[in-house]
């Protein structure tokens, strides 16, 4: 992992610059590096088991839980008040649960603080955008690398060279989400006044330029338009092929989960109520009856 | 100085012998940039040499040799030069195809060039070509942006390699066989066919034009010594690679001159890429210059009134040096003029071309078609020093050009050395003689035929006249010309090109062939006239919402008659209508280098037309509309026609 490594390297020598017909080019993708990395092997990256999850007197999270696989695109699905979003609080560690545990790459991470989990590789986005809105779309991003920040306010004071070039590997980070999104064109935009889908592709970047495993999305197609949403969507499918990074989505959106998943869990109550590949679950009487009748 | 000269004609020589040349005399100098990842990259002369000489072997390696055809649908990025620089290593012709072009053109050029490998931009690109795969020859498919190529992964076999997988083909068989690319090149000649190019296809299905090294490198010697280019300016490559115009500057006038050729990150970052490179010269179609000047006009609208009021008084400072400098013999206006310029530069005119990115050029060309004199007028008036361009296809390009000191509103220029230019005393055509003329159309000797006579001269199609001190004026294609019902005789693209002056107006296509007067159908400039909207607080839903908005018409109808104002009578616009719809390339309605195709407007607005001539103040039209995620609607709505004098 990069942060283990004692300097950082400066982005010509991340390129390998220079070194060969693609390097000469430039024409390297940024998938080709994330791809060289070994995969996980088998099995789960996340397991969430039998949690629950009480506000004062309300269940909200009552016994539900998943399983990832590697390289999965994974829906939960369900009513208003299903307990998703609690859920997907419980991965993220911004709840702690009852009952019931989160392990991550083999890990329990059930009890480990939000900043640890993103360090390990647990990246997520928020249903509303929660960027800086003053800052500029690459300052974004950049922000989301602070975790990893080496150097400290003398270095940065003295513009020492260990901050000049952590901050060109940032910058370097930046970049390379900033050509798969395509955002080159915002690059250097404020935030605010930004479309809404322009926006959430930033957060999404500013998830993805921390390389992590796995993506947890909150509602990321809601207020968006048609068009908005199969970009977002040919994005998210991008990432996921090219750099196996696996996505857990809170999603209304049917078309979407349809499209865009592998495995969809359905939630009502608290409760999983039913699992399996999008088609069966779509077909699935307690689903139907729970967006139908519910 | 020219690089390769040895003896004999400077041009007898061709592109892989100059780049080598090139990268022995200055291997270090910049060739050209690329913006990738927020960074301008260097690439000096060796790089580029190394390239193509690595594409090259690649291309050799899939079994391309002499008598080939390999085409390119890329935008503008380094890929498209390698490429073909190191097709034409091999013998082999290049053939572009316009990157928004659909299947069925895709397919048209694909066929009609036997092109074996292709190289595509993107996968948007790709899909095209696989959508009419069964219907050309072709075996391999180069990608440059890789990215979404996953869909195909296993689903096609080896029939895609990436450039970069090419390049490393290569790369390894140079290793293998270092002299290999030496013997490869040995072979080749400047009679060869470098490139087909497409015709501007105005009135059909476009030619391939066969344009040898020879032709293309004449040209762009005859155009730089009349305008030297230093080997430290700086160019930004913009305009579509199958153009010929783009091919011309980025390549051919490149090689011979060793400027510095930019290639912008995105298509939709290129004006802000144009801006950090803030290039020397520029070569640009009508419509750039016309986008150009209506935003500027635009955005003073929108200014703060002591701003207006400067820009006004030094735009007029601008306008009145302008017009003395567009004098036979002078290269800038005389003192007074010159001071009252200054003025007018640091007052407002100097943030003006910075903010456009022109802040910095000292030759300016426009060509492709004609530009109003209003905008050549305009844009001198702010210190850009524009010249016409004129030629086409079959002769690489350029053949008449303004001098410096000689630059006028009325004439597209005086030949380029080595070109002879005269008028057919028949028919008024214009024919030319130069080396630069083309070998003939690609497999399609009858055409050839009827476009060369055997000595050498060059049908262009267009009229036009000599003026006795030897500057060509070019009316109209020859077969654009209007005759009215009283036998006066038009050339619509003066008239449209008055219309098109105003901001407000982004197409004009002018009627009236066998007709008692003209008429018009008017496409609004969506930009400029939607914030003239916002700024009056009418609401509307969109393009076709705001052209019809009786606001906008009567906005029209001022701007017409103003147009109406400069014209002769005989030539003024009787009635008009605001299209619902914007004249598209998609729709046949236009060539790919957006000049209007007339015979298929006036077919597709028949009715309307008919309705015009017949003095009703309305028509119900119905026409195919473009959704954005491509679905096809018809759409029917009132249009309203106006006169154009109240």
């Amino acid at each position: 992992m990069f942060f283990a490594a004692k300097r950082h390297p400066a982005a010509e020598e991340v390129v390998g610059f220079d070194s060969g017909a693609a390097g000469l080019l430039g024409l390297w993708e940024p998938g080709s590096r994330y791809r060289e990395k070994p995969r996980i092997a088998e099995g789960h990256v996340l397991l969430v088991e039998d949690i629950r999850v009480e506000f004062g007197g309300v269940v909200a999270v009552d016994g539900a839980g998943f399983r990832l696989e590697p390289g999965q695109v994974l829906a939960l699905i369900g009513p208003n008040g299903a307990g998703k979003t609690s859920l997907l609080n419980v991965v993220s560690g911004f709840y702690r649960p009852k009952r019931g545990r989160v392990v991550f790459l083999g890990r329990d991470i059930t009890r480990l603080p939000p900043h640890r989990r993103s360090r390990l590789g647990l990246a997520r986005t928020f249903q509303h955008s929660e960027l800086f809105r003053h800052m500029t779309v690459v300052e974004n991003i950049m922000a989301g690398l602070e975790p990893w920040r080496r150097y400290g306010v003398l270095d940065a004071a003295l513009w020492t060279r260990k901050a000049r070039e952590w901050e060109e590997w940032a910058r370097w980070k930046a970049e390379l989400v900033i050509d798969l999104l395509e955002l080159h064109r915002y690059r250097d935009r404020v935030v605010e006044g930004l479309p809404p889908g322009i926006q959430k592709r930033v957060d999404l970047a500013r998830a993805l330029a921390q390389d992590p495993k796995v993506v947890l999305m909150d509602e990321p197609m809601a207020g968006l338009s048609r068009e908005e949403k199969e970009d977002l969507a040919r994005a998210i499918v991008e990432v996921n092929e090219t750099q196996g990074v696996s996505f857990v989505l809170v999603e209304h959106d049917l078309e979407v989960v349809m499209d865009l998943c592998d495995h969809v869990v359905a939630m009502e109550s608290g409760r999983v109520i039913a699992e399996g590949p999008p088609e069966q679950v779509a077909r699935d009487p307690k689903v139907v009856e729970a967006y139908l009748g519910g | 100085m020219p690089a390769g000269e040895s003896g004999g004609k400077p041009y007898e020589t061709t592109f892989p012998w100059l780049l080598e040349a090139r990268a022995r005399r200055s291997p270090e100098a910049t060739a050209f940039r690329w913006k990738r990842y927020g960074v301008w990259r260097r690439f000096t002369w060796r790089d580029y040499y190394r390239l193509v000489r690595w594409a090259a072997l690649g291309l050799y390696a899939l079994g391309l040799g002499r008598g080939d055809v390999a085409a390119f649908i890329t935008g503008n990025r380094p890929a498209w030069p390698i490429y073909e620089v190191g097709a034409q290593s091999l013998g082999v012709a290049t053939v572009g195809v316009y990157k928004d072009s659909l299947s069925d053109e895709v397919a048209y050029v694909l066929q009609a060039s036997g092109a074996r490998v292709v190289l595509v931009e993107g996968q948007e690109q790709l899909d095209r070509v696989l959508e009419v795969l069964d219907r050309t020859r072709v075996e391999k498919i180069v990608v440059d942006e890789a990215k979404g190529l996953h869909m195909y992964r296993g689903k096609l076999g080896d029939l895609l390699v990436t450039f970069r997988d090419l390049l490393e083909q290569g790369r390894g068989l140079d290793e293998a066989e270092p002299g290999l690319y030496d013997k490869l090149t040995g072979d080749i000649s400047p009679e060869d066919t470098a490139g087909l190019f497409t015709t501007s296809g105005t009135t059909g299905r476009p030619k391939l034009a066969m344009l040898s090294h020879r032709n293309l490198l004449a040209m762009a010697h005859q155009l730089y010594r009349l305008d030297p280019v230093g080997e430290d300016w700086e160019y930004v490559s913009m305009l579509p690679p199958a153009w010929v115009g783009e091919q011309m500057m980025s390549i051919a006038l490149h090689y011979v001159a060793g400027f510095r050729v930019n290639f912008p990150e995105r298509p939709e970052t290129l004006w802000e890429d144009f801006r950090e490179i803030a290039p020397h010269f520029l070569f640009a179609p009508p419509r750039v210059w016309e986008r150009i000047s209506k935003d500027v006009m635009a955005k003073i609208e929108d200014s703060d009134p002591l701003k207006r009021a400067v820009y006004r008084a030094a735009i007029a400072a601008g306008y009145g040096a302008a017009r003395r400098r567009l004098v036979p013999g002078r290269r800038a206006p005389p003192a007074p003029w010159r001071l009252l310029r200054f003025l007018a530069y640091w007052a407002a005119l100097r943030g003006i071309l910075d903010k456009t990115g022109l802040k910095r050029v000292r030759r300016a060309y426009t060509g492709g078609a004609m530009l109003g004199e209003d905008y050549v007028l305009y844009m001198h008036a702010l210190g850009v020093n524009l010249k016409q361009i004129y030629g086409q296809t079959e002769v690489a390009g350029i053949a008449v050009v303004h001098p410096d000191d000689d630059v006028r509103l009325d004439t597209v220029g005086k030949p380029l050395p080595e070109t002879e230019v005269r008028i057919d005393e028949e028919t008024g055509e214009i024919l030319i003689r130069s080396p630069a003329v083309m070998k003939g159309y690609y497999r399609n000797p009858e055409a050839t035929r009827k476009t060369l006579t055997p000595d050498g001269w060059l049908h262009t199609g267009d009229v036009g006249e000599i003026t006795p001190d030897g500057h060509l004026v070019v009316h109209d294609r020859a077969k654009e010309i209007l005759v009215l019902s009283d036998g006066t005789r038009v050339a619509p693209q003066l008239v449209q090109n008055k219309l098109k002056f105003s901001p407000y107006i982004a197409e004009a296509a002018v009627i009236g062939h066998g007709r008692p007067y003209l008429v018009a159908l008017l496409n609004i400039d969506y930009a400029t006239v939607s914030r003239w909207a916002e700024r009056r607080r009418i609401p509307f839903s969109g393009y076709s919402d705001l052209s019809q908005k009786p606001e906008v018409l009567e906005l029209l109808r001022r701007e017409v008659a103003r147009a109406n104002r400069r014209l002769p009578e005989r030539l003024r616009v009787r009635r008009f209508a605001s299209l619902f719809k914007e004249f598209h390339p998609d729709d046949g309605e236009m060539t790919r280098t957006r000049k209007l195709r007339r015979r298929v407007i006036e077919e597709r607005y028949h009715g309307l037309i008919e309705a015009m001539y017949r003095g009703e103040d309305s028509y119900e039209l119905t026409v195919e509309l473009r959704l954005e995620d491509g679905r096809r609607v018809k759409a029917t709505r009132l249009v309203r026609i106006l006169d154009a004098e109240a």
